[in-house]
C-alpha cells in the first residue's frame, strides 16, 4: 500500500496541511513528514477519524504539553475520549502513552521536575485550572496500573478504600460498595468467603482484579488503566479483558496497552502515539485495517517498535 | 573452503590465578568472621560461667594448719603465684566471714603439708543482715525467757529453771568472758559463776541436730515478723511523714504569701496554715508513738530467737560461742550436708533474692530489684519520648520537607549526634534539664519548698529525657530508611483512589514501615538500656530511698533519683568495701543486665516478625 496518493476510505475528508509542514496536498501523509516535524522538534497535528466526533467526550485534552525538566515530554495533545467506550492508547516505549495517562488524573504532579502547558477538562470541569483541589479530582476517576498495588490490608479493606478516606463510615453502605465492586471485577465468588483475609495472599490476576474493584468502588467518572495485563499470564490476561468488555458502557475506560492484539481485542477507539506527539486516532478496526497515516501503518504491521 | 585458514589466531589465556580466584580472599573473610564469633562467644561463656557460678553453695572447710591456726570458710580462691622453685608456697582465699571478729571477711591460708583439712558435717553458712557472713557449728537454738527481776541472780535463774514446761531444756544463757572477747555459753543453773553476764533463762535444743531442726521451725515466723516491722517503719511511717510534711510546705507557701504580699487575707490565711500544721504535727508525733511501741513490740519478741554458735577460731583466736538473733539471719543451711537437691534449692533461692530483694552491705549483699525497676521504668520513659519525636521528626525529614541544602544538613547534623561521646549529653542533661528547666520548675511549683530543689537536681524524668536525646539519632535513621522503602506503586495507587498526603501517611505508608520503626525502637531501647556514663550526671543513685513508681500519691514520682543496673555494676566493681565479694556479685549483675536486654530485644524482634508477617508479599 506504500506510495499510492488515493485516500482508500472515500468518506473520509482529506486532512488539511497543517501550516507547519511541507507536506504536499496528498490524503496519505508520508512518514518523513513526521520524521521532519520529530527532528525539529515541533508539534504534530494529529490525524482522527470523523467517527469520533460524533461521541460525546467525556474526557478532553487541549493542546496539552508536558515537560520533564528541560525535557520535553509531549507536544501539544489534543485528544476527546468517548463516553461509555474503551479507548486505547499504543504506540513504541517511550512514546508518552503513559505520560499522558497519569496526567489526567495529576498523578505527574508528584514528581518534582513536571511542568505542563495546557488543560484538560474531565465533564467540562478544568483539571489544570488554577483552583482545582487536586484530590476531589482525583476521586472522580480510578486507576490500575500495570503491577498490581494491593495494600497491606484485607480485601474488604482494599475494595472499600476510595469511601474509607472519603470519609464514609456506614458499615451498610461500605458493605454494598464492597459486594458491588468485586462482582463488577469478576472476583466476588472467589473472593466472597475470605473478605478479611490479607489481600497479599492472592495470586497475580486476583490481585489486579482486585485493584480494578477498588478502582470502581467510587464509581469513577473514566477508569483510567496504565498496562493492567502486561504483568499477568495468558489466562488471567484473558480474564481481565473479558472484565473490560463488561465494564464497558458503564465506565469509560482509558487505556495504555503494550500490546497491539489487546488493542484490538478490547478496544473501540484507538489512538497511536509517537515520542510524545498524537500521530492518529479513530475507530480500532479502521485504524488497523484501514490507518491514514504511513506511519501508523509502519507499525502496526511491524516494521518497527 | 578450509575452515582454519578463515579463523584468525586467539589471544593466549593465561589461566586463573590465585589472586583471581579469590580463595584467599575466602579464607580472610571466614576467618575473621570465626575471630569475631570466637571473641562474642568468648565474652558470653566467661560471664555466663562467672555469673552462674556466684550463687552456688561451695562446701565449708575446715583447716587446721601446724602452726596452730584453725580456719573454717569457704575456698573463694587459689593464688599459685612465686611458687615455681622454692620460695612461696600456692595459697587459698578463704571466706571466713565472721567480720565483726576478725575485721575481715577474708583470710589467706598458705597451703602446707602439715595442714588438716576436713569438711565438718555441721558446719552452717549464715547470711545475714549486717556484716556479712557467719561459717559456725550450731550449739544450740535458744528461745530466751527474761528471768524475773532487775538483777537477776542465780537463785532466780535456778528458780525459773524449775518451773519451766514446755519443750527444750531449761539453761541458762551467759556471757563468759574468755581471752579475746566474751564466749556465748549455755550452762545449767547449777554451774553459774559468779562472773558470768547472765542473759536471760534459755529453752535449748542443744546438739547441731536439734539446733537446726529448731532453727528451721522457728525461722519463718521470725522473720515474718520482721518484715512486718519493716512495713511499719517503711511504709506507715513514710505516710505520716508525708502528710506532715504536705502540712509544712503548706504553711511555708502561706509564709511566702505573707512575704510578698502583707494583706489581713494572706495574714489570717498563715495563721490557719500555722493551726494546721500544729495540729497535723501533734497527731503525727502521736502516731509514730505509736508505731514506734509496735515496732518495739515485734523487735523484742524477735530477740527471743538465737542460734548459739560455735566458730572455729579464726586463725590464732580459739573457738567461742557466738549468739546469732534469729531475726538477723536470712538464710542459712549446712554446706556440707546439702545433697544435690539441697544445693539447688539454695541456689534458686539466691537467685530469686537477687531478683527481687533489696540491697544490703553497701550493695555487695542482698538483691539488686530497686535497680532493676529503675532500668525498666527509665527505658520505658525514655522509649515512651523519644519513639514519638523520632518517628514525627522522620516523617517531616522524608515525606514533607522539600530536598535541598537544608534537609540534607539537618540529616547530617542526626547522624553526627549518634556520634557524641554519651557523657556529653549527661552534662548537657545537667546543665539544661536540671539546672535551668528544672530550676524554673521549682520556682514556679515548688517554691515552698526551696531551698530543697525537687526537679532541680537529677531524677528519672531528666535521666528519661537525656537518654531519648542520645538515642533520637537512631529512630530517626531507622525510621527514615524504613519509609523510604515504602514502594512508590503503594503511594500512587493511594493518591490514584484520591487519598491526601497524610491519609497516605497515616492508612499505608506508617503501617507498612512499622517493622522498619520497631526495629528502630529496639535499637534505642538497647542503646538507652545500657549507657551509663550520663546517668551518673543526672539522676542514678547508688541507693535509692524509694522507687519511683509507688503506692503514694500520684503513684508516679518522676523527680525522684532511681537506680540503675549498668551503675550498680560500677558502683559494686569499684566502690565496694568487700571487694573479693563484689566481684562475684558484678559478673551477676552484668548477666542479669545482658539477659534483660536481651530478653527486651526478642520480644521487640517477635513483634517485629509477626507485623512483617502482616505484610508478606507473595507473586512478584
Amino acid at each position: 500500500m506504500a506510495g499510492t496518493a488515493v485516500s482508500l476510505i472515500p468518506s473520509a475528508p482529506l486532512m488539511a496541511p497543517d501550516t507547519q509542514q511541507e507536506a504536499p496536498g496528498a490524503p496519505r501523509i508520508p512518514e518523513t513528514d513526521i520524521a521532519r516535524a520529530v527532528a525539529r522538534g515541533a508539534s504534530f497535528r494529529a490525524e482522527i477519524h470523523d467517527k469520533l466526533s460524533a461521541e460525546e467526550p467525556v474526557l478532553e485534552i487541549r493542546e496539552f504539553n508536558l515537560w520533564y525538566g528541560p525535557t520535553r515530554a509531549l507536544y501539544d495533545i489534543s485528544m476527546k475520549v468517548p463516553r461509555g467506550k474503551v479507548t486505547a492508547l499504543i504506540g513504541p516505549s517511550g512514546c508518552g502513552k503513559s505520560t499522558l495517562l497519569r496526567s489526567v488524573n495529576r498523578l505527574n504532579d508528584l514528581v518534582e521536575s513536571v511542568s505542563v502547558k495546557g488543560d484538560m477538562r474531565l465533564n467540562n470541569d478544568s483539571i489544570y485550572g488554577r483552583d482545582v483541589d487536586v484530590i476531589e479530582l482525583r476521586k472522580r476517576m480510578g486507576m490500575v496500573f500495570q503491577k498490581s498495588n494491593p495494600f497491606p490490608m484485607s480485601i474488604y479493606e482494599n475494595v472499600i478504600y476510595p469511601l474509607r478516606i472519603d470519609g464514609e463510615k456506614n458499615r451498610s453502605v461500605l458493605d454494598e460498595v464492597c459486594e458491588r465492586s468485586l462482582r463488577g471485577a469478576a472476583l466476588w465468588d472467589e473472593a466472597k468467603d475470605r473478605l478479611q483475609d490479607n489481600a497479599l495472599g492472592l495470586s497475580g490476576g486476583q490481585q489486579q482484579r482486585l485493584c480494578i474493584a477498588r478502582a470502581i468502588a467510587a464509581e469513577p467518572e473514566v477508569l483510567l488503566m496504565d498496562e493492567p495485563c502486561s504483568a499477568l499470564d495468558p489466562i488471567a490476561t484473558s480474564h481481565i479483558e473479558d472484565l473490560i468488555e463488561t465494564l464497558k458502557g458503564e465506565y469509560t475506560i482509558l487505556m495504555v496497552t503494550h500490546n497491539m492484539q489487546q488493542a484490538s481485542r478490547t478496544s473501540d477507539y484507538t489512538a497511536y502515539m509517537y515520542l510524545g506527539r498524537l500521530v492518529e486516532y479513530g475507530g480500532t478496526s479502521d485504524l488497523f485495517t484501514r490507518p491514514h497515516l504511513e506511519a501508523t501503518e509502519h507499525y502496526i504491521t511491524g516494521r518497527f517498535g | 573452503m578450509s575452515a582454519a585458514s578463515t579463523l584468525r589466531p586467539r589471544r593466549k589465556r593465561h589461566g586463573v590465578s590465585l589472586a583471581a580466584r579469590g580463595e584467599p580472599m575466602l579464607w580472610l573473610g571466614g576467618g575473621a568472621l570465626a575471630v569475631c564469633l570466637l571473641m562474642i562467644a568468648g565474652l558470653f561463656a566467661l560471664i555466663l560461667r562467672q555469673g552462674l557460678a556466684t550463687f552456688w553453695p561451695c562446701p565449708v572447710v575446715r583447716i587446721a594448719t601446724s602452726d596452730g591456726g584453725v580456719y573454717m570458710g569457704e575456698i573463694t580462691r587459689r593464688d599459685t603465684e612465686g611458687t615455681d622453685g622454692e620460695g612461696y608456697p600456692a595459697r587459698e582465699l578463704v571466706r571466713t566471714g565472721n567480720y565483726r571478729l576478725t575485721q575481715s571477711h577474708y583470710q589467706w591460708v598458705d597451703e602446707q603439708d602439715g595442714n588438716a583439712v576436713s569438711r565438718p558435717e555441721w558446719a552452717l553458712v549464715v547470711e545475714r543482715l549486717e556484716w556479712g557472713r557467719f561459717y559456725g557449728t550450731p550449739r544450740a537454738m535458744v528461745i530466751i525467757e527474761p528471768l524475773p527481776g532487775p538483777d537477776p541472780s542465780a537463785e532466780a535463774a535456778g528458780r525459773w529453771a524449775e518451773q519451766m514446761t514446755g519443750e527444750g531444756e531449761p539453761l541458762i544463757a551467759v556471757q563468759r568472758a574468755a581471752p579475746g572477747g566474751a564466749d556465748a555459753l549455755l550452762v545449767r543453773p547449777a554451774d553459774l559463776t559468779g562472773s558470768d553476764l547472765i542473759l536471760g533463762g534459755a529453752r535449748a535444743f542443744t546438739g547441731p541436730q536439734a539446733a537446726w531442726s529448731a532453727f528451721n521451725k522457728y525461722h519463718g515466723q521470725v522473720r515474718a515478723r520482721w518484715h512486718r516491722r519493716r512495713r511499719l517503719e517503711d511504709v506507715d511511717t513514710g505516710a505520716i511523714n508525708q502528710r506532715e510534711e504536705k502540712a509544712r510546705l503548706n504553711m511555708r507557701r502561706a509564709e511566702m504569701a505573707v512575704a510578698s504580699n502583707a494583706t489581713e487575707a494572706t495574714r489570717a490565711a498563715l495563721e490557719t496554715s500555722r493551726h494546721a500544721y500544729e495540729e497535723t504535727r501533734a497527731r503525727a508525733g502521736q502516731e509514730f508513738a505509736g508505731i514506734r511501741n509496735r515496732i518495739q513490740a515485734l523487735d523484742s519478741e524477735n530477740q527471743r530467737y538465737q542460734l548459739l554458735l560455735e566458730t572455729a577460731g579464726e586463725g590464732s583466736m580459739p573457738a567461742r560461742g557466738v549468739f546469732l538473733p534469729l531475726d538477723q539471719v536470712v538464710r542459712a543451711y549446712p554446706a556440707n550436708r546439702l545433697g544435690v537437691g539441697g544445693k539447688v534449692g539454695v541456689y534458686l533461692s539466691r537467685w530469686w533474692e537477687f531478683i527481687s530483694d533489696e540491697p544490703r552491705e553497701a550493695n555487695s549483699e542482698g538483691g539488686v530489684y530497686p535497680a532493676i525497676f529503675g532500668t525498666v521504668v527509665m527505658t520505658l520513659l525514655m522509649s515512651l519520648v523519644v519513639v514519638p519525636f523520632g518517628v514525627l521528626a522522620a516523617l517531616y525529614l522524608r515525606e514533607y520537607a522539600r530536598a535541598g541544602a537544608v534537609v540534607s544538613s539537618v540529616r547530617i547534623a542526626v547522624n553526627n549526634l549518634a556520634g557524641v561521646p554519651s557523657i556529653v549529653f549527661g552534662v548537657f542533661g545537667l546543665g539544661f534539664f536540671c539546672y535551668i528547666v528544672g530550676a524554673s520548675l521549682d520556682q514556679l511549683l515548688f517554691a515552698s519548698s526551696l531551698p530543697n530543689p525537687t526537679y532541680g537536681k537529677g531524677g528519672v524524668l531528666w535521666a528519661s529525657l537525656t537518654l531519648a536525646l542520645l538515642t533520637l539519632p537512631v529512630v530517626i535513621v531507622a525510621t527514615e530508611e524504613a519509609l523510604s522503602a515504602v514502594p512508590n506503586s503503594m503511594r500512587e495507587g493511594s493518591y490514584a483512589c484520591g487519598a491526601s498526603k497524610w491519609q497516605t501517611i497515616r492508612r499505608i505508608i506508617l503501617p507498612r514501615a512499622l517493622p522498619g520503626i520497631t526495629t528502630g525502637m529496639i535499637l534505642a531501647i538497647a542503646r538507652g538500656a545500657g549507657e551509663v556514663a550520663p546517668l551518673m550526671l543526672v539522676g542514678a543513685v547508688k541507693l535509692a530511698p524509694e522507687l519511683a513508681v509507688d503506692g503514694l500519691l500520684p503513684f508516679i514520682h518522676p523527680e525522684r533519683s532511681f537506680m540503675h543496673l549498668g551503675f550498680h555494676i560500677y558502683d559494686v566493681g569499684f566502690q565496694s568495701q568487700n571487694s573479693e565479694a563484689a566481684k562475684a556479685i558484678v559478673f551477676t549483675t552484668t548477666l542479669l543486665l545482658i539477659s534483660i536486654v536481651a530478653a527486651l530485644n526478642l520480644a521487640a524482634v517477635f513483634l517485629r516478625s509477626s507485623l512483617r508477617r502482616r505484610f508478606s508479599t507473595s507473586g512478584f
